[in-house]
């Protein structure tokens, strides 16, 4: 049980993450499918955050241990704690995971933005955005083109 | 003296947040859009001032409350202009405000009320549960 | 006091993700598009204001302003243009995922308690990497903001990809939507009363300020919370809010799209230019350390910087003061490329149809 607080935080996101596939997967909405894939992005982004905190830290930027802050949120912790995690009397929190994911979020929403133009495109031929409707639709045209094809081809 | 300013401040800042659940309860209970708009903007734009005042005492006279200062003309510039928003668009979309007890007014717009408000699919006049 | 702090973050933290799953399961619930897109703004809202907590500053800027901003924009478009009515629900598509949804998680909750317990400092990913970032860049690069001078110049080839990818990403989008040339042709709108005065009052105030706000989140990035990335999304809004309330028509005659085009090129042009630079100069791709050459380094005042190395630390600060510039230029372009095609193409279709 004692699991369940120590890990809860990616326990939480895992939860998020399987709500994000689900949602990808239960419906038949292109647009619906869009956002479980942006649910499930960002849920993985909380991972990696997650596993870079430090307890106790602050965020990465460089602060001076005897400035008003460095004073302040050492005031807060145990000296011997900061003697050994902390970096010239402050303790950071590990600044490698959010270099990744800043970037990934930005990158997300312009695939985000290239899915939903294809889905925009793809409303434009088939007239709808679900896809049993959509698959309907393409029977219906391969049917009627087939026969004109094996005639051009003959 | 530091700590009732303190103490006055949490006192400021926890009043603030039931504020603002006040207004969640409200845009769930009220029956019509532009009740839940009253609910959502009032409760918003006050609960943000009420906290930024309490923190404002917290942290002092410094460069802080000067910021935070800052933070609330923009809450204040934003939120109201916001709701206003919202109330212009439904108006443009065609809600009509429901006047008298949980009556549809027949006029012409009615008939053009959104289908996602369980309550307006009805149309008799009766409404729906809270 | 150790540990009411430490626990009252904690608690903040619990919170805050109960909070997002039950937006979550509220997303999936949904029938209305409308509404699951709004949901996905506040699921991103609070995202932000859980990665304070974690002390991810320059993340929470940037997921606040692309998930609650951009994000929210551009899939308002897309409902628009595809004029989509509410989701059907069949429950028999509901079962395979369900059940693929819960072997899976509970395959990931069983592996996931191997990982090393929350907040632990010396754990493989804190104690190793990351740790040695925090102890070198005073060091070598010489600024105080430690996700900027990893972004931008220990993995400045890694950003470089990233910026190539958003760049292609809005190609990809102005090649299927297309430009919205034919809006910027139309004639004005027919004024149909003054609705509008108080957004188009507020409007006029703000976007002057949030564009001031997009270059001191720019040009501060290295100093604190900041950067290119967000002060590209942050610039990008600007001329988004001028189209929402003035009309998209007049947001083009401001800011055309040849130009929006062009200021995307010459992002990733500037960004590997450096990279150029630094091998002409007879260093490696993107090493800043070799950005000046040694004629120039010898006119660099000794000691203007009060540390030993400022030669190379010059290197380094100019060095990620032009990536920042180009990062800027690229992100901020592709998002208004982007809006411009989701936006354009729904002018478009009401064109086509009066």
């Amino acid at each position: 049980m004692s699991m369940a607080v120590t890990h809860f935080n990616y326990i939480a996101v895992i939860v998020l993450m399987m709500i994000g596939l689900y949602v990808l997967f239960a419906t038949g909405n292109l647009i619906k499918r869009m956002v479980g894939l942006a649910l499930f992005q960002t849920s993985t982004a909380l991972f990696y955050i997650s596993l870079g905190k430090v307890s106790g830290g602050t965020a990465a930027i460089t602060i001076y241990a005897d400035s008003p802050e460095g004073r302040a949120l050492a005031a807060t912790l145990d000296p011997a704690y900061v003697d050994q995690f902390g970096i010239n009397g402050v303790v950071y929190s590990n600044p490698l995971p959010h270099v990744l994911i800043l970037t990934a979020i930005v990158v997300g929403v312009a695939t985000l933005s290239v899915g939903l133009s294809i889905v925009v495109r793809i409303r434009e031929a088939y007239g709808t955005v679900e896809t049993d409707e959509i698959e309907a639709v393409a029977r219906v045209e391969a049917a009627q083109s087939g026969p004109a094809r094996s005639e051009a081809g003959a | 003296m530091v700590d009732v300013l303190h103490l006055i401040g949490g006192v400021l800042v926890v009043a603030g947040t039931l504020l603002t659940l006040l207004g969640g309860v409200g845009v769930m209970r009220f029956p019509d859009v532009y009740t839940r708009i009253h609910a959502a903007s009032l409760t918003d734009t006050g609960g943000a001032t009420l906290v930024l005042i309490g923190l404002g005492l917290i942290s002092g006279l410094t460069l802080e409350t000067l910021k935070l200062g800052f933070v609330w003309v923009f809450v204040m510039l934003t939120t109201p202009a916001a709701a206003n928003a919202l109330a212009n668009a439904a108006f443009s979309a065609g809600h009509t405000p429901r006047i008298g007890t949980f009556q549809i007014t027949k006029s012409a717009d009615a008939s053009q009320a959104k289908p996602e408000t369980p309550r307006t699919a009805s149309g008799d006049g009766k409404s729906g549960a809270p | 006091m150790n540990d009411i702090a430490l626990q009252a973050s904690f608690a903040l933290n619990v919170a805050l993700l109960l909070m997002l799953v039950i937006v979550g399961i509220a997303i999936a619930r949904s029938r209305s598009l409308l509404a699951s897109i709004l949901l996905l703004g506040i699921y991103s809202l609070v995202s932000a204001a859980w990665l304070v907590v974690m002390d991810a500053a320059d993340v929470a800027f940037t997921e606040a302003v692309v998930g609650a901003g951009i994000s929210t924009v551009v899939l308002l478009g897309a409902i628009l243009l595809v004029r989509a009515g509410p989701v059907r629900h069949d429950w028999r598509m509901t079962i395979p995922p369900a059940l693929l949804v819960l072997g899976v998680g509970g395959l990931l909750i069983y592996a996931v308690t191997g990982l090393p317990e929350f907040g632990d400092p010396a754990s493989p990913a804190n104690a190793h990497v990351g740790r040695s970032y925090l102890i070198e860049t005073p060091k070598e690069i010489g600024v105080p903001n430690v996700v900027t001078a990893v972004l931008s110049s220990y993995r400045g080839f890694d950003t470089l990809g990233e910026t190539v990818v958003v760049f292609a990403a809005g190609i990809g989008v102005a090649l299927m939507l297309g430009f919205g040339p034919r809006s910027a042709l139309s004639p004005p709108p027919v004024a149909t009363g003054d609705h509008h005065v108080v957004l188009r009052v507020t409007a006029k105030l703000l976007i002057p300020l949030i564009m001031l706000y997009a270059f001191y989140v720019q040009f501060h990035g290295d100093l604190g919370a900041g950067g290119g990335f967000q002060a590209g999304v942050i610039l990008a809004v600007a001329p988004i809010l001028h189209a929402l309330v003035f009309g998209l028509r007049e947001t083009i005659e401001a800011i055309p799209v040849h130009a929006v085009r062009s200021v995307a090129a010459l992002g990733v042009l500037l960004f590997a230019g450096v990279g150029l630079v630094c091998i002409l100069n007879g260093g490696d791709f993107l090493d800043y350390d070799y950005l000046f050459p040694p004629s120039v380094e010898a006119m660099i005042p000794p000691g203007l910087m009060g540390d030993p190395d400022h030669a190379h630390h010059w290197g380094q600060h100019f060095g990620i003061f032009f990536i920042e510039l180009g990062v800027l230029f690229t992100v901020s372009a592709t998002m208004v490329t982007i809006f411009y095609g989701f936006a354009g193409r729904a002018a478009d279709e009401q064109e086509a149809a009066s």
